[in-house]
Formats: C-alpha cells, structure tokens, sequence
C-alpha cells in the first residue's frame, strides 16, 4: 500500500514529499505545505486509493525541541481509507510566526469543527475555512493554552516538603 | 420569611428560633447540581439504599426557585461558572450551598485553565464534604452538619451578627 501511494504522488505532485517515517507500522509522510490542499483532493477523489475518511486533524507544539528546526508547528491529518483498512497520516510543519494554513472544509465538512479546535487551542488560522472562532475554551480566556509557553497551572499544590515555600506558577 | 425586620428582640424570639430553625432543615430541598463524577455518589445518596428522603429532601427540584439547598457536585469549568453564578442568583432566601467532592471544593486533581479552583470562587459555601468521590455516608454526614450550622441560627439581626463572628 505504502508503494501506491507512493507512486501516485511521485506521479501527480512531484516535489511535493519531503520525507515519509513509519513507526511501529504507522506511515505518515511530510509534505511540503502549498501542496495539501492539492494532494488531499487527489487523495479523495481517486478510486483506487478511496481515501475518503478525515478522521482527526491534531497539532503539535516543537518549541525548545530539536524537531523545531524546520517549523514549530506540526499539524497532521488522520486519513483512513476503507477499502484497503489503511490509516495514513498526512504531516505538515508551519513556521512559529503566523501560521497559516488552507482549510479542508470543501473536502470534508467534518474538517470544519477539527480545525476549529485546532485554532482554539493552538492558535493556527486556517485560510478559507468559513467559520474560525473558539470552539473548546472558555469566551474569556486569552491565548491558546495547548502551547508550550502557556503557564501550565496557577501553582504547585503544597506538600510537606514545601510547604514553607511560597506557592510558585509552573511555566 | 420577613419576620427578621419586623419583630424586635424579645423572649418569644428563642423558642422562635428554634422552631423556625427545625421547621427550615426538616424540610430542606436540594437543588442537586450534578455536574460530573460526583453526581453519580448524589444519585446513589438519594436512591433507595442511602435514602435522604428520611430526612426532609423527599423532592429534589430540578428549577432553582423552587430550592432551598444547592448541592455542587462535581468539577465547575471556566465555561460553566457563569452559569453557576446565575443559578444561584435565582435561588430565594434562606439558601445553602454544599460543595461535594473534591474539585468543587479546592479544584482537585484539576490545577489548569479550565477548572475553576473550587466553586468558593464564585459563590459562598456553607459545608465541604472531601472525597473524590465522597460515599454517601459522607455526604449524610455533610448534611448533617449542616443541620447543625442552621439549628444555630437566629431571627434576630443581632445574634446573627453575633453567630458570623463565632461561626
């Protein structure tokens, strides 16, 4: 299966793959950002492949990794045929300044809430999707709490062996 | 029930208080705020085995100002305490609130940006009932020592006072 979509996308989009990791039987491959729209219609439309199911669009924070070095952010999209029972990941890195990417939602309808979330909670504006506002996250809560430089609780919960330290904020 | 301002101090107000006090806790109903976990251990308390009915709460009024006694349990989000808020604004006087379980009361296991760090937050608590979640026979007790706190109270605005200091 790894080989067909292989060649298919070395045929339709050459350039567009820069490097493809399977773990643990897991195959996800990285493609290149201005070709994801492209490639998942392709995807979706072919017969042969039938690629026809997002199941989750997530994202990833690599602030202070050695991941970080071509991109911040990561967001990956869950595809899962039915024909073949195969899952493929579809990974995407974004720079950490304004990150911006195309949205799904003619492709999919369900990618409408995914990406909603993902805005939500890591701040990545989705370009054409027609409905960006918060989904998860109280109305007043500032930022985006799934990144790494978002304080991570109010303080540490006292023990004995600090508790005569005064209560400290966990970045 | 309005007689708090209109009758001054005299005698006839301490058997008064006691019977107001015992006709008020008899007959308590609970406005239970199941939010999560912790409601399953309400359920279960006013079910059959654990039965609270025995002790007044024989309805338990699903609209707020119908209540006497508002049981949160549960965690209470970011996003939900307004509602909270707005909930206990509509109950009449006299209210209490007990705060059940652990997350209600201090935010338990929950130290992020979404739980508010216990419901004492937004709105005055009478009685903490710990546990995550708390047995019934916890929660019993709670309520118990809630009729304790309100058996204490008076009619009259100067032993009112004077009970807010102590208590």
């Amino acid at each position: 299966m790894e080989e067909k979509i292989r060649e298919f996308l070395k045929a339709k989009f050459p350039g567009a793959i820069i490097r493809e990791d399977n773990f643990r039987g897991q195959q996800s491959i990285y493609i290149r950002k201005e070709f994801l729209f492209d490639i998942c219609k392709a995807l979706f439309d072919n017969r042969e492949l039938d690629f026809i199911f997002l199941a989750d669009i997530c994202s990833l924070d690599w602030l202070g990794q050695p991941d970080e070095s071509d991109g911040r952010f990561e967001v990956i999209y869950n595809l899962y045929s039915f024909k073949h029972k195969y899952r493929l990941l579809l990974k995407v890195k974004l720079s950490g300044v304004d990150p911006k990417i195309d949205s799904l939602t003619s492709i999919w309808q369900t990618a409408n809430w995914l990406e909603r979330e993902v805005f939500d909670l890591m701040g990545i504006i989705f370009v054409g999707h027609p409905d960006l506002r918060k989904i998860v996250t109280a109305d007043d809560l500032d930022g985006y709490p799934l990144r790494k430089d978002f304080p991570l609780t109010y303080e540490v919960p006292q023990f004995s062996f600090n508790k005569d330290e005064p209560p400290e904020v966990i970045l | 029930m309005g007689l708090e301002e209109k009758i001054p101090d005299s005698i006839i107000l301490t058997s008064m208080d006691k019977m107001v006090n015992w006709a008020r806790k008899r007959s308590m109903w609970p406005f239970g705020f199941g939010l999560a976990c912790c409601a399953i251990e309400m359920m279960s308390t006013f079910a059959s085995h654990f039965d609270l009915a025995r002790f007044g709460m024989e309805v338990m009024r699903p609209s707020p100002r119908q209540a006497d006694l508002m049981i949160v349990a549960g965690r209470v989000s970011a996003k939900m305490a307004p509602v909270v808020k707005r909930l206990y604004d509509q109950m009449p006087n006299p209210k209490w609130v007990i705060s059940m379980g652990a997350c209600a009361s201090c935010g338990g296991i929950f130290n992020n940006y979404a739980i508010i760090q216990g419901v004492d937050k937004i709105i005055p608590v009478d009685i903490y009932v710990p546990g995550c979640p708390p047995r019934p026979e916890q929660l019993i007790e709670g309520i118990m020592k809630l009729f304790e706190k309100i058996q204490k109270e008076s009619l009259s605005p100067k032993k009112e006072a004077a009970n807010k200091l102590t208590a």
